[in-house]
């Protein structure tokens, strides 16, 4: 499997806190990766190097073999890179059919190509993600009007309607009811093999990132501590030692 | 029960619209006005309820409309209409310019900051018309007279002003039902979702502007004739007037809304009419009285709080 993501020892400062320090890891195509590590040691902060939100102070980034490290969060979505925030994000004020309409891949298009009425096309794909996503009563109301876990299920929805060829979650089963989260991890495998989108996963649930993983990289206090499969990672004693250290 | 559509109240308004200056020629002029205060509430909205932009700067457009139009139509040595007409299309051309400008200047300023900014192009605006020989510097334009016969000159601006109401009205639904109306909604509700959904925001958020400068420049020329005079700070760049209105009357309405912006424009000019018929002198408290009165009990206007009403009866 070739690399679709690399990341090339990249540090990102704020401040005086090193949030990533000369980070490295490969996302291959096709596959399903976890990034793992306690709170606060620069997950997140990753993936806004990865899409452009932060700049990064060292380092590069190559997305299909080019460097993206200098791009705009807007382009880099273009080349089928995307992302889903820890806090969700989603459109409030709008429908969950709206905000599945303006996500699609032809909303990236020129200011010409928006003035058309959303494709029936459209409007069908967006219905059957929705549903595929179990929100497919909710479609009429308001995202803003939607629960944490309902945003969060929505927002990966709308990532898929993209159709991104790689797609970052930041913490997809934070603040879902537990009793779906099974339903959930079932739903980013089908993402994975059926809609081919490979992907990158933060994930605090142990358990679930052990069960969808093909490889996972731990990060400690904003570097690499350990990298592998999920048995090797969860065999390494510095991992415990990060996790149960900070609890 | 048969419901009423966006199509019947359009045609109701469409049959005001003609019959109104015919049935009541001595309001020629105030309906005249009501329509520029529709174009107003509906190009404020665009950025201020669609896209979440609070401009206080759309005056400048609309002063651009003026003084274009009555440059044109005092040294281009055209008849009346035909001055008319190119002072139209310059004053257009020149504020949508105009737009893309400032708009690739200030655009990228979030939240009450490109309020401030926009609020300092117009009082810039005022201050640099008044100051320039040109146009006339403090004393203003006078724009030429009207050539017609007696009582179709209010007639005129009465017609056209709808039609441009209208045509705006039209436009922007349109507008509003196409991808163009759900990205500028994205903007609003989260601009950095939007951009990291791929969305090209910085062209979506100049054309808006651009097209609000494009009507706001017409009803400019054509309200400068109207009035026959222009003033650099109290006609053309009126902030505290119609600067300040075209918010309000957004507002009142209902930001947002396809109707709201009408609805705004109707209940305020109407209501401005009454205070100077009947509260002469008191009328500027009564207006701001008004205002106080809107953004305490309106907040989310007369459509939203029609809606959270049925909403309530509902549930
Ligand atoms: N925007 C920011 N400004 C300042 N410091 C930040 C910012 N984002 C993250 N940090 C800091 O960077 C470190 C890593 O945070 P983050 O990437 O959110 O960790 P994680 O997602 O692994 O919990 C923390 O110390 C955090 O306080
Ligand atoms: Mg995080």
């Amino acid at each position: 499997m070739s690399a679709l993501l690399e990341v090339r020892d990249v540090t990102r400062r704020f401040g005086g806190v090193v949030a990533n320090k000369d980070v490295s890891l490969t996302v291959r195509q096709g596959e399903i990766a976890g990034l793992i590590g306690p709170n606060g040691s620069g997950k997140t902060t990753l993936f806004g190097c990865i899409t452009g939100t932060h700049a990064v102070d060292g380092g590069d980034i190559l997305f299909e073999g080019r460097s993206i490290a200098h791009l705009r969060p807007a382009p880099i979505a273009r080349l089928g890179l995307l992302r889903t925030w820890q806090q969700t994000r989603v459109y409030g004020e709008m429908t969950c059919a709206e905000n599945m309409a303006i996500s699609a891949r032809e909303a990236q298009g020129g200011l010409l190509s928006l003035l058309g009425s959303v494709p029936a096309s459209t409007r069908t794909r967006a219905g059957d993600l929705l549903a595929f996503v179990g929100l497919h009563e909710k479609r009429a109301d308001k995202a803003g009007s939607l629960s944490f876990g309902q945003q969060k299920l929505l927002e990966f929805a709308m990532a898929l309607m993209n159709e991104p060829k790689l797609l970052l979650l930041d913490e997809p089963t934070a603040g879902i009811n537990p009793t779906l989260i099974n339903g959930l991890i079932d739903r980013l495998r089908r993402a994975n093999a059926e809609l081919g989108v490979t992907l990158l996963v933060i994930e605090h649930n142990m358990r679930v990132i052990m069960n969808l993983a093909h490889r996972i990289t731990c990060l400690a206090h904003g570097e690499v501590l350990a990298e592998g499969s999920p048995d090797e990672v969860r065999a390494d004693a510095r991992v415990l030692d990060a996790y149960l250290g900070v609890a | 029960m048969s419901r009423i559509t966006d199509w019947h109240i359009m045609g109701a308004l469409a049959l005001a619209g003609i019959a109104g200056p015919l049935l009541l020629p001595g309001l020629a002029t105030q309906i005249a006005f009501l329509w520029l205060m529709v174009v107003f509430a509906l190009t404020w909205d665009m950025l201020g309820g669609r896209m979440g932009y609070n401009s206080f700067g759309n005056i400048v457009f609309f002063g651009i409309g003026c003084y274009a139009a009555a440059v044109v139509q005092r040294d281009a040595g055209l008849p009346y209409f035909e001055g008319l007409a190119l002072g139209l299309l310059v004053g257009a051309a020149a504020a949508v310019l105009a737009a893309i400008v400032f708009g690739a200047a200030m655009l990228g300023i979030r939240g009450h900051y490109f309020a401030i900014g926009t609020l300092g192009l117009g009082i810039a605006a005022g201050e640099i018309a008044a100051g320039w020989d040109y146009v006339g510097a403090g004393s203003g334009m006078a724009l030429p007279l009207y050539p017609g016969e007696l009582g179709s000159r209010e007639l005129f601006f009465c017609y056209s002003l709808f039609a441009l109401a209208a045509l705006c009205f039209l436009v922007f639904r349109w507008l509003y039902g196409t991808r163009f109306g759900l990205a500028l909604n994205a903007i609003r509700d989260d601009h950095d979702k939007a951009d990291a959904m791929g969305l090209r925001t910085t062209p979506i958020k100049i054309f808006a502007w651009s097209l609000s400068a494009f009507f706001l420049a017409l009803s400019g020329g054509l309200a400068a004739n109207m009035i026959g005079f222009i003033d650099p700070r109290d006609v053309a760049f009126a902030g505290a007037t119609f600067g300040v209105w075209m918010v309000l009357m957004a507002i009142l309405g209902g930001k947002g809304t396809l109707w709201g912006p009408v609805l705004g424009a109707f209940v305020f000019h109407i209501t401005q009419e009454l205070f100077w018929t009947y509260l002469l002198g008191w009328q500027r408290v009564a207006l701001g009285l008004l205002i106080v009165v809107i953004v305490v009990f309106f907040p989310q206007g007369i459509m939203g709080w029609w809606a959270a009403r049925r909403a309530r009866a509902v549930s």
